[in-house]
């Protein structure tokens, strides 16, 4: 592995230098000069140079046949025997990148007594479902989950293998990806084939949604994500829809149940589903007192949505901490966002700013929420939100 | 009980820009703190030996300037340091990353109990602390809200974790690892003697040669994946404000949102 300048090209134009953040670059003799000692390989010269005169090489990985790895597959996540929302919508993503590959679509839907739930995945758009269905799997694991991803994994070698980014998701994959070992890009909200050379590009958030960053897995397989909820959308369900469902046998052993759950505790205050709400009505300090939630609640209500706040309500103890929208709270994605009350700091925005619509509810008309707001009012929301209450009780 | 806790040194500010003309992030002038997430995982690391005896060790990869963030581990309060740094792990993804920290907690050997942040606030994918427990084949539970127990004969360990309806218990043995989240404790402050400790504490580095390791599975080598592009997100359009008498704006507005087929 080295990085190199490659002379013919460089022009000595001195771009890559205000690019490297270690200072590890100098011109001489007009070309660019790259000090190993001080680079640790970031990558920022190659993506400033206009001339593509740096190159980084790289050791080609050594992975079986890549060739051999066809098709995309969901992780269909299910819980209680319920399959998650989030699955149909990566079904609705992965048809289109099957579509575009010309190779078929298939779910692994794992757990207890779950077979007959397989034909609502064809319905959604799979070719093929394959079934692991133990009593073993009753309660979910990451390591027995895992085992039997990864032994479907090795008999039916995915190219791809997209999964939510959920509580369970987000763990699974992981261990799953180092089993393989292959790379996965997380939390993505954006796919697509590159025409050439058919790779996945996975777009994903960084930076708490300041940058967004695409990445690939060039050489290893199969090429895994998880996937943000509410982003992708699903395919109307059509039960006409036919496919193959497939029952695969794996073994679990006492060792592949590492944790056990005790317990499980149900708690409102511990969990508000925000990420599932379509409409979101959110307070912030403008609420003034605690009691004033009731408003927030009120026209939430009156809507059939959920109850956020930005994190100034939650640390003044007006509204527990499982409300807050944000970088150190959720991240939601709703229809309809209302922020009331809420100046709009960036911290606040990350959480929110994927909605659909946003309507912002603040006296000040230079609050910094205005500027992603869909629709504006500037007033004092102890008189706008009754009317916004009253107003909609009427209409809907 | 010997705890292991992974910090990672992050910009202070998520608020990064990218330079239009070199298509990279702009990183003057922005300060270095620790991960904001795993500062709850030290200050568990340090309740848990409060409660339970036994010493913290804080483990980092990084260039050589992330030693500032071990320096202020010490002044919370714990045992021992340690700074992973070689220009080999550089250009690590995230299976690279946790292959390496991975090879430190090999080489300390002796541990119970490996407690992470639950993701970092750079990169937010929170796939290391689950990566290094595969590596090192041991159970892990991720986004811990509490730890409920840990028995006298420290040969397991109970936790709750959040899940989208409230949280279970669950139990596994020990060593194992956990990811923990914000609600979990408030991290102490710095303690002045902390802090002189911090000052004098001599902070030891490994390298690729002071650990067993396969170059092959080290920093972009080892990193199957790899970014190609980075950009800003496309800014919202800014709207339609209403301004007047709250009744007013109030019909304007359901009106705009019946035309556009919004309720
Ligand atoms: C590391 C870090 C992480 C953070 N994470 C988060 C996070 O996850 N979520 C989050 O929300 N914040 C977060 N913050 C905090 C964030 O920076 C802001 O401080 C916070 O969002 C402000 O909350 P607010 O908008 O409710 O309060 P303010 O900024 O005080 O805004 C109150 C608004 O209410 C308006 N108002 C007052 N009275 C009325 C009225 N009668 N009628 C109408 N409008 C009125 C005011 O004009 C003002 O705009 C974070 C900060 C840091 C440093």
């Amino acid at each position: 592995m080295s990085i190199k300048v490659i002379n013919d090209k460089c022009t000595g134009c001195r771009i890559c230098i205000s690019a490297c953040p270690l200072d590890a670059i100098k011109v001489e003799n007009k070309l660019a000069v790259i000090d190993l000692d001080k680079c640790n390989l970031c990558g920022a010269c190659i993506s400033s140079c206009k001339s593509g005169a740096i190159a980084i090489e790289k050791k080609q990985a050594k992975v079986a046949n890549k060739e051999e790895y066809k098709g995309v597959w969901v992780f269909a996540e299910q819980r209680n025997g319920e399959i998650d929302t989030v699955s149909y919508e990566l079904l609705g993503e992965g048809r289109k990148l099957a579509d575009k590959l010309q190779e078929e679509l298939a779910a692994v839907l794992v757990g207890d007594g779950i077979r007959k739930e397989a034909g609502k995945l064809t319905a959604h758009g799979a070719d093929k479902v394959y079934v692991v269905d133990n009593p073993g799997l009753k309660e979910y694991q990451d390591s027995s989950y895992s085992k039997a991803l990864f032994s479907l994994v090795q008999r039916h070698k995915p190219s791809i293998i997209l999964g939510g980014a959920t509580t369970i998701g987000r763990s699974l994959l992981p261990k799953l990806a180092v089993m393989l070992p292959t790379g996965l890009t997380a939390d993505c909200t954006g796919l697509e084939i590159d025409n050439e050379k058919k790779l996945l590009l996975q777009t994903r958030p960084a930076f708490g949604g300041n940058i967004m960053a695409t990445i690939i897995c060039p050489d290893y397989r199969p090429q895994m994500a998880t996937v943000r909820p509410r982003v992708m959308k699903k395919l109307p369900e059509d039960p006409s829809r036919k496919g193959e469902i497939i029952e695969e046998e794996v073994q679990f052993v006492k060792r592949d149940m590492m944790t056990k759950v005790v317990d499980v505790v149900k708690d409102e205050t511990i969990h508000v589903n925000l990420q599932d709400a379509e409409i979101i009505v959110s307070g912030g300090r403008g609420l003034k007192a605690p009691e004033n939630f009731k408003l927030i609640r009120e026209l939430a209500d009156a809507l059939g949505g959920a109850v956020g706040s930005s994190r100034a309500a939650v640390d003044a103890g007006w509204i527990p901490y499982s409300h807050q929208v944000g970088q150190t709270g959720k991240t939601t994605a709703p229809k309809i966002y209302f922020a009331c009350g809420i100046s709009g700091a960036i911290q606040h925005q990350v959480g929110m700013r994927t909605a659909d619509v946003i309507i912002a509810i603040n006296k000040d008309p230079q609050a910094p929420i205005f500027q992603i707001a869909t629709y504006g009012i500037v007033g004092d929301l102890f008189q706008v939100i009754p009317a916004l209450i009253k107003k909609f009780k009427e209409v809907l | 009980m010997n705890i292991i806790v992974f910090i990672k040194q992050v910009p202070e500010t998520t608020e990064v820009k990218i330079n239009p003309e070199t298509n990279t992030l702009i990183r003057e002038g922005v300060t270095s703190i620790i991960n904001p997430f795993d500062m709850y995982a030290i200050e568990e690391g340090l309740r848990v030996r409060e409660a339970k005896g036994g010493r913290v060790t804080v483990i980092t990869m990084g260039p050589p300037q992330a030693e500032a963030a071990l320096r202020q581990c010490i002044a919370m309060g714990v045992d021992e340091v340690v700074l992973l740094s070689d220009r080999v792990f550089a250009g690590s993804d995230t299976l690279a990353t946790s292959y390496t920290l991975s090879c430190a907690v090999r080489k300390i050997k002796d541990f119970d109990l490996i407690i992470c942040g639950k993701q970092a606030s750079d990169g937010d994918t929170a796939q290391v602390g689950p990566g290094i427990a595969q590596h090192l084949n041991i159970p892990f539970v991720t986004y811990v809200r509490k730890i409920e127990e840990i028995p006298e004969d420290r040969k397991s360990i109970r936790v709750e974790k959040m899940v989208d309806e409230g949280y279970e218990v669950r139990e596994m043995k020990l060593p194992a690892l956990i990811t923990v989240v914000k609600e979990i404790n408030e991290p102490r402050l710095e303690s002045l003697r902390g802090k002189l400790n911090a000052k004098k504490a001599q902070i030891p580095v490994w390298t690729f040669s002071d650990m067993e390791m396969d170059k092959e599975r080290l920093g972009l080598d080892g990193s199957p994946t790899q970014v190609i592009k980075i950009f800003t997100p496309q800014p919202r359009e800014a709207g339609e404000i209403f301004e007047g008498e709250a009744e007013d704006c109030v019909n304007k507005l359901v009106e705009k949102m019946k035309e556009n087929k919004i309720v």
